[in-house]
């Protein structure tokens, strides 16, 4: 019996130690989450200033602001949703409601999920040698491309996903009184999907919003102001690896600054679409 | 009116445009689908293509060189391809016994309050840019390896003899220990998630029948949750795996970009991403670009299968299960 | 266990009734027990008495609080936030539902056995043996005959005998409960709960079981959760009737079937509700 009472203890205290360590590893990583975002908020927003909006990158040992990188973010961002996006609703439209079951649908599931982990540098050089190299130069429209590859798994799993979860009774309901299947698709399914499809596109443009080496060999970078996407164009995130990387002071302010911009528009829309999908389901 | 008379006799115009409609619709929805797989087959032919000069040039002596000199245009892959695996390594040695305690912690400690909350918090880790963690890599923990963990170490575990040389060298703060830990920061949210997930899959009354026994929380997990999920948790591992091996800005700010071999763990190093996100800008012959999009070709396939292997494994408890997990 | 003439302390604490003399003949007496899921009270001042190695059945129709008053006795419903239990369950004169109980010494007297199978993902060995390592620490040739003997208890020790490394999950599904009652009597309980142990089973494996039950209740307390009244005839030597949550009638079981004391008992054995 007293054997039998010392196993007993050792299990209990085995299991306070491992519980314990779980709790520890949690602890763990919140630490970081608070030191990291801490950091970034601190010198964020001392180097935060109106100039940030209405003066253009600096050149070395100059103050300056980020509108022309903020612009053509926004250009660039746009460009790949516009790019990207219908095209992934289109893709998961056709996995959810045309390829039911089919080997075909397996297989596109199976690689978009591998592309949705896929290195994005990768996704940079391949979009460098497709729209790059051939044209000569460094583009927005090169950048844009290479965000809309980002982009397009995201997209081509929630609207399968979501879509997959309409009730078959609703595409029976449509059918029977007749219409034909893509009026279905488009009149009944999308609407019944449609939160579900927004939020996945939403997903999609904060992971594109904090893309950096898709970037790198398509945008690239333009010190001066332009809205034409055929010229190479100021980004946030390249803006941020050029400042932060040099030894200059005001330089590294101004990557700061756009740190925290990048992040508050990120960890906004993909916690508020997380949020939104988690609701629904 | 003759029409509508008609097109209730024959299969008129009005069903035959309708067909029409469907197989147009149907045509673009496929040819989207299919969009992603050329995207992926492209991407790794251009790569295949891009790089094949260098492999024809310096054949599998690229894979074992360690000379990476643009005045000599001599590019071996051997520094990389070692600084990936090895932060990579790292980062898994930290990231997976990490992982699977926050996901014990959520599913099985954790008051019910605290689990959304603290499950969210986590998961904002990954939504963090990666460009941040470089940034605050490089200017916040960068210093403080430097000052603090650096140092001791050197004095500590680099005075062992054999596995001493991992540990020495001067504090410079940068090099792969420092870009395996940020790693590990990385993918600890994707791996926590999958691990907490699936753990979620087990039937209650297997849990159950474990307690039944008197069993302890602990002996369940271990015993009875842990090898019911056991495939899906090395799925999620080799997600995170794919992650890390693939990550590029965060370890770029902190590596160094040394393309000298060295055993250190604290002395700078390089990894593929890293070398293509510096250098292929600057790259100023076609044999150096060359060299990089080699490079990027072994990642993109190194990755492939890691990823690949990962979706197997998440497939496997997904069908026993009966859903997508 | 210690065969002490005197009331001892056992290793868990609990009171270990002096065998031998006169052991009394109820094992264990529920007084007055409520039950609470949230604020849904599922089981109404329930008082009832558990003999000592006879089979009670507890019948009603499904959500009557029968496998909930299965689930208080070996204290499962802790698992879970907003369920709790007031009242007295006395096992052998000790409150089993006070706060500060070692759960898992509890559960190692207490087996319980659950609807659907439950094989642990390992082998037919390691499944049996996981209870009992839990408890005792055997060397492997008593382990190796603890296990030979649990399964021959649950007569499945001719079938399995040649592949006890092979996985449980290779079992069929009356094997694999079969394989569950041996792992619950491995770890030698005195009380054996069973949640409606043969619903998902076929008849010929159902069989089985209730000659299994007829074998096992010479040596344990038993608790059957049954929706199947002639399982109940077949098995039970006391039977209890819940309906919402409230206990009905309780009697033996001939006297249950045959003349039965309330109104809404012979409704329900005659199916007339549930």
């Amino acid at each position: 019996m007293s054997a039998s009472r010392a196993l007993h203890r050792r299990r209990h205290v085995v299991n306070v130690i491992g519980l314990g360590l779980a709790t520890l590893a949690t602890l763990f990583g919140l630490i970081w989450l608070v030191w990291i975002l801490g950091t970034t908020l601190y010198n964020g927003v001392s180097a935060i200033s109106p100039h940030l909006f209405t003066q253009m990158t600096p050149p070395p040992g100059d103050s300056g602001g980020l509108l022309n990188a903020i612009v053509g973010s926004a250009i660039i961002i746009a460009l790949g949703i516009v790019l990207g996006a219908p095209v992934g609703v289109m893709a998961g439209t056709f996995l959810a409601e045309y390829a039911h079951g089919r080997a075909f649908a397996e297989i596109v599931r199976f690689l978009n999920d591998i592309l949705l982990s896929a290195p994005s540098i990768i996704i940079g050089l391949f979009v460098y040698t497709l729209a790059v190299r051939p044209v000569g130069h460094f583009s927005g429209w090169a950048g844009g491309v290479a965000l809309a590859v980002v982009l397009l798994p995201v997209v081509v799993r929630t609207s399968d996903e979501t879509m997959r979860l309409v009730p078959s009774a609703l595409r029976e309901a449509a059918l029977a009184l007749g219409a034909p299947k893509w009026r279905m698709v488009a009149q009944v399914i999308w609407p019944a999907a449609r939160t579900g499809i927004v939020t996945g596109i939403l997903l999609g443009i904060a992971r594109i919003s904090g893309e950096t080496a898709p970037l790198l060999f398509t945008a690239l970078n333009n010190q001066y102001w332009t809205a034409n996407p055929a010229n190479p164009m100021a980004n946030i995130p390249v803006v941020i690896f050029q400042f932060a990387l040099s030894p200059y002071d005001q330089w590294h302010q101004l990557a700061w600054a756009g740190a925290l911009l990048m992040t508050v528009v990120v960890l906004v829309l993909s916690v508020g679409a997380r949020a939104a999908l988690r609701r629904r389901s | 009116m003759s029409a509508s008379v008609h097109s209730g006799l024959l299969p008129g115009a009005a069903a035959r445009r309708r067909r029409r409609g469907d197989a147009a619709f149907r045509l673009v929805a496929g040819a989207a689908a299919l969009l992603v797989l050329a995207v992926l087959g492209l991407a790794a032919l251009s790569m295949l293509l891009g790089g094949l000069p260098a492999f024809q040039r310096f054949g599998l002596h690229f894979f074992l060189g360690t000379e990476w000199d643009p005045v000599t245009k001599r590019f071996t892959a051997l520094v990389p391809v070692y600084g990936t695996l090895v932060t990579a390594v790292i980062a898994m040695l930290i990231a997976v016994p990490v992982s699977f305690g926050i996901a014990v912690f959520l599913n099985e400690v954790a008051p019910a309050w605290m689990r959304a909350p603290v499950g969210a918090a986590i998961e904002l880790l990954a939504g963090v840019p990666s460009i941040i963690y470089g940034m605050w890599g490089l200017f916040v923990f960068v210093p403080f390896m430097s000052d603090y963990v650096d140092p001791w170490l050197d004095a500590t575990l680099g005075q062992l003899p054999a596995i001493g040389v991992l540990f020495s060298g001067p504090p410079l703060g940068i090099g792969m220990l420092t870009a395996g830990i940020i790693l590990a920061i990385m993918v600890i949210p994707f791996i926590s998630s999958v691990m907490r997930d699936v753990f979620a899959l087990v039937p209650p009354p297997l849990r159950e029948s474990a307690f039944a026994l008197g069993a302890t929380r602990w002996e369940v997990v271990r015993q009875v949750v842990l090898p019911y999920t056991r495939s899906a948790v090395v799925g999620g591992i080799f997600l995170g795996l794919g992650r890390a091996l693939g990550e590029t800005m965060a370890v770029t700010f902190v590596l160094g970009n040394a393309h000298e071999f060295s055993l250190s763990l604290l002395a700078p190093g390089n990894s593929i991403a890293a070398a293509i996100a510096n250098e292929f800008t600057e790259a100023d012959s076609a044999i150096y670009r060359q060299s990089l999009i080699a490079l990027g070709f072994v990642l993109f396939v190194v990755t492939f299968i890691v990823l690949a292997v990962a979706k197997l494994m998440l497939l496997r408890l997904a069908r026993r299960a009966g859903g997508r997990p | 266990m210690p065969m002490s003439q005197t009331v001892t302390p056992s290793s868990s604490g609990l009171v270990v009734p002096p065998a031998g003399q006169a052991e009394d003949a109820v094992h264990i007496a529920i007084r007055n027990l409520e039950f609470f899921y949230g604020g849904n009270r599922a089981l109404k001042s329930i008082t009832v008495d558990m003999l000592r190695r006879q089979v009670t059945a507890l019948i009603g129709p499904s959500g009557c609080g029968k496998s909930t008053l299965l689930r208080v006795l070996n204290r499962m419903y802790d698992l879970y936030p907003n369920q709790r239990a007031t009242g007295e369950v006395l096992m052998d004169g000790e409150n089993i539902i006070a706060p500060g109980l070692d759960l898992n010494q509890l559960r190692s007297r207490i087996g319980m056995v659950f609807q659907k199978p439950t094989p642990f993902p390992m082998s037919i060995g390691d499944n049996i043996a996981f209870g009992v390592k839990l408890h005792e620490k055997l060397s492997r040739s008593a382990l190796d005959e603890r296990i030979e003997w649990s399964l021959t208890r649950a007569a499945l020790w001719d079938e399995v005998k040649d592949r006890l490394g092979g996985s449980a999950m290779g079992l069929s599904g009356g094997q694999q409960q079969r394989l569950c009652i041996a792992r619950t009597i491995a770890t030698r309980p005195e009380v054996i709960l069973l949640d409606e142990p043969t619903s998902a089973l076929d008849p010929i494996s159902t069989l089985k079981i209730e000659e299994l039950i007829d074998e096992l209740k010479h040596e344990f307390t038993i608790a059957i959760v049954t929706h199947n009244m002639q399982q109940a005839g077949r098995c039970a030597d006391r039977v209890a009737l819940f309906y919402l949550g409230e206990l009905v009638e309780v009697g033996t079981a001939t006297q249950m079937f045959t003349a039965p004391r309330e109104k809404r008992t012979q409704e329900y054995i005659t199916g007339r509700f549930g």
